[in-house]
């Protein structure tokens, strides 16, 4: 087979300035006024400056991440905001017009909760359905792939999560186990035993859930859609406009479980690297589709089980990074400038981590130590985040204050750093969030 | 005679482990010889751990086959008292979460080290914490939790142990997540875990020698 996503292209480079040109020129935005479009610019534009580590930007961008603090910035609860599109409108540009932090952190993490109660949702809890209204959902990890089914998953990951994944993760799709393989429907014969499957009561009942599921999921987009214009008209570009993740978290988190996974790099660690690398593909390309539906150039890619402790050294190198590296390489190519999240602290790895091309990558840190992270893999790629939750949540506005300050000592020396908190914000108190952004916003200027 | 099991086990064999511990039963050897060499197994690969030369996986693994070879010896124990000798641990995860992977490690690496371990489950109000601490008498108790919302839960938890005149009949401790020092402050806990082995270790110096 072709080795892919192993090197950057020739056009990688004018593939990323085009990205950036349509990223940085705001067409299709309807802005308030010539005012609000050069703020856009010049907002989008020291992001730009960051990431490319090819001149110092006029300042520090400060691009928080939002989680879900405007929603109890908002006054209102989790539930409110999943099921009530006006009231979610209301929290959410609230929390960006009132703090006015650089970017704009869209919505699209407070999915709506319809969508899961018409599947049925069974991988997540949320508000009203298993944790309490005033809660966020929360993620119920499972073996939902059994170590056994390695293989099918290697030969064919789309029908594998059709007719494995799906009907065990969503009630609703439960009819889905009794769908064909799609190949064979390539001669006369096989037609009717493959369509005839789609005639049952119950496969019927399963395609009318997604539809209805689907055309809920269009009502949330339009709502997003008009948050979205009401913030970006007023010069506020988004941070980030797809969503993917490295192969190994797909596996871990979703199909064999943080017990599971790390028992399959002792007892199958060939069907794990194998099933890793079929999944990189569809990763770059859910990237990157994204991306490019929004005329933007950054995919947000949460890192979950390569942190220090999660592997050692060599299981990162062997199992986590090599895909990873195909994932970031291969969005590079595309044009995309991956914005990696690296929860949990990646001290160990920061040597293996910078072996990318320079300035083509963020790497967004919750507890690296950033002094560390700014002579290794800084050299190379655009840092950001790692202000603290804990002191966000429960410090005082002068303890904000002092870490900001060290922080940008630190990882904004020169240029290629942006200002970020190492995780979604929910539970910070709103006067430290409100001290962090204007005190980073003042601090963060290079004279 | 128990060498090779301890070796397979300390160095992550799967396969060797559980064979070598099926021998040495057939040679009508004590079992209680066996789990004292997974004992003795597991606390290497502890040290390991506390060495950096050892990660989560390694502790699951290793979990794994002390879990298993304790089944072959089940039938075989029956007269015996497990976790005898060491003190009884609660654990749960706090009110409003429901993660429970890192409350579930700790209560493995604690039961592995012969702790008596009651694990309450997910999302525990402060009333839950109290009324199972009055039912087992505990001497230490482990609160968890993923997420920012736990800050508030554990200190609620906290002070209604305090109520509830326990306080001072428990040592508490807290992990998970975004837990750090700056929570164990907040939330009034006598130690925080940045890891589970750091649990366990911690667990082990205050209780570990009843």
């Amino acid at each position: 087979m072709k080795e892919r996503f192993l090197e950057i292209s020739a056009d990688a480079d004018q593939k990323q300035e085009q990205q950036f040109a349509i990223w940085l020129s705001g067409d299709g935005i309807p802005f308030a006024d010539s005012a609000a479009k050069a703020a856009y610019q010049e907002r989008a534009t020291l992001v730009k400056d960051a990431i490319q580590l090819s001149q110092k930007p006029g300042r520090i961008p400060i691009c928080p991440s939002a989680g879900f603090f405007p929603i109890q910035y908002g006054g209102i609860t989790m539930y409110d905001a999943m099921y009530d599109y006006e009231a979610l409108k209301k929290a959410w540009v609230g929390y960006h017009l009132e703090l006015e932090p650089d970017i704009y952190n869209g919505p699209s993490i407070i999915v709506p909760g319809k969508v899961l109660d018409i599947l049925e949702m069974i991988f997540y809890q949320w508000p009203g359905h298993g944790v309490a209204r005033d809660r966020e959902y929360q993620y119920v990890e499972n073996e939902y792939m059994q170590a056994e089914e390695y293989q099918d998953l290697i030969d064919d990951p789309t029908a594998f999560f059709l007719t494995a994944y799906l009907p065990r993760t969503f009630g609703a799709l439960k009819p889905f186990e009794a769908l064909p393989l799609f190949p064979p429907l390539n001669e006369i014969p096989l037609v009717p035993p493959t369509l005839m499957r789609f005639g049952t009561e119950q496969m019927q009942s399963a395609f009318q859930a997604m539809g209805q599921a689907g055309q809920e999921a269009l009502r949330w987009r339009t709502a997003v859609g008009e948050i979205n214009m009401r913030i970006m008209t007023q010069g506020f570009p988004a941070y980030s406009g797809g969503f993917t993740k490295a192969p190994f978290d797909v596996i871990g988190d979703s199909l064999r479980g943080t017990r599971g996974i790390m028992l399959d790099m002792f007892r199958y660690p060939d069907e794990l690297k194998e099933a890793c690398e079929r999944l990189t593909p569809i990763m770059v390309k859910c990237g990157a589709a994204a991306c490019r539906a929004n005329g933007h150039i950054m995919p947000f890619i949460p890192l979950h089980k390569g942190a220090d402790g999660f592997m050692s050294d060599d299981q990162f190198q062997t199992f986590y990074w090599p895909t990873l590296r195909k994932l970031i390489i291969g969005l590079i190519n595309e044009g995309m400038v991956p914005q990696l999240f690296a929860e949990g602290s990646y001290n160990q790895r920061l040597d293996v981590i910078g072996d990318i091309p320079k300035g083509k990558a963020v790497w967004w840190f919750d507890r690296t130590d950033m002094k560390r992270a700014k002579q290794t893999v800084g050299k190379v790629a655009c840092l950001a985040g790692n202000m603290p939750l804990d002191l966000l949540c429960t410090g005082t506005p002068d303890q904000v204050k002092t870490y900001c300050k060290n922080l940008i000592d630190i990882a904004g020396a020169d240029g290629g750093f942006i200002f970020s908190s190492g995780a979604g914000m929910q539970g910070s108190k709103p006067e430290n969030v409100k001290t962090m952004i204007a005190f980073a916003k003042e601090y963060g200027v290079y004279r | 005679m128990t060498e090779a099991l301890i070796h397979a086990m300390v160095e992550m064999q799967e396969g060797a482990a559980l064979q070598r511990a099926r021998q040495l039963l057939d040679t009508g050897i004590d079992p209680i010889k066996i789990l004292d060499a997974c004992s003795n197994a597991m606390e290497t690969v502890g040290k390991r751990f506390e060495k950096g030369e050892y990660f989560l996986p390694n502790l699951m693994l290793a979990g794994e086959m002390m879990k298993q070879i304790s089944e072959m010896l089940k039938p075989l124990l029956k007269a015996e008292k497990t976790g005898a000798g060491r003190g009884k641990v609660l654990i749960g995860t706090v009110e409003g979460d429901i993660h429970d992977i890192g409350k579930n490690i700790v209560t493995f690496l604690l039961e592995a080290n012969g702790f008596e371990v009651r694990d309450i489950g997910i999302d525990q109000s402060p009333q839950k914490f109290v009324a199972a601490i009055q039912d087992f008498r505990p001497a230490v108790v482990g609160m968890s939790g993923l997420l920012t919302l736990a800050f508030e839960s554990m200190k609620k938890t906290v002070q209604a142990i305090e109520a509830a005149g326990l306080r001072h009949d428990v040592r508490l401790i807290i992990g998970g997540g975004q837990v750090t020092e700056r929570i164990k402050d907040y939330t009034g806990a006598d130690a925080h875990g940045p890891d589970a082995m750091a649990g366990l270790r911690i667990t082990k110096k205050w209780i570990g020698g009843q």
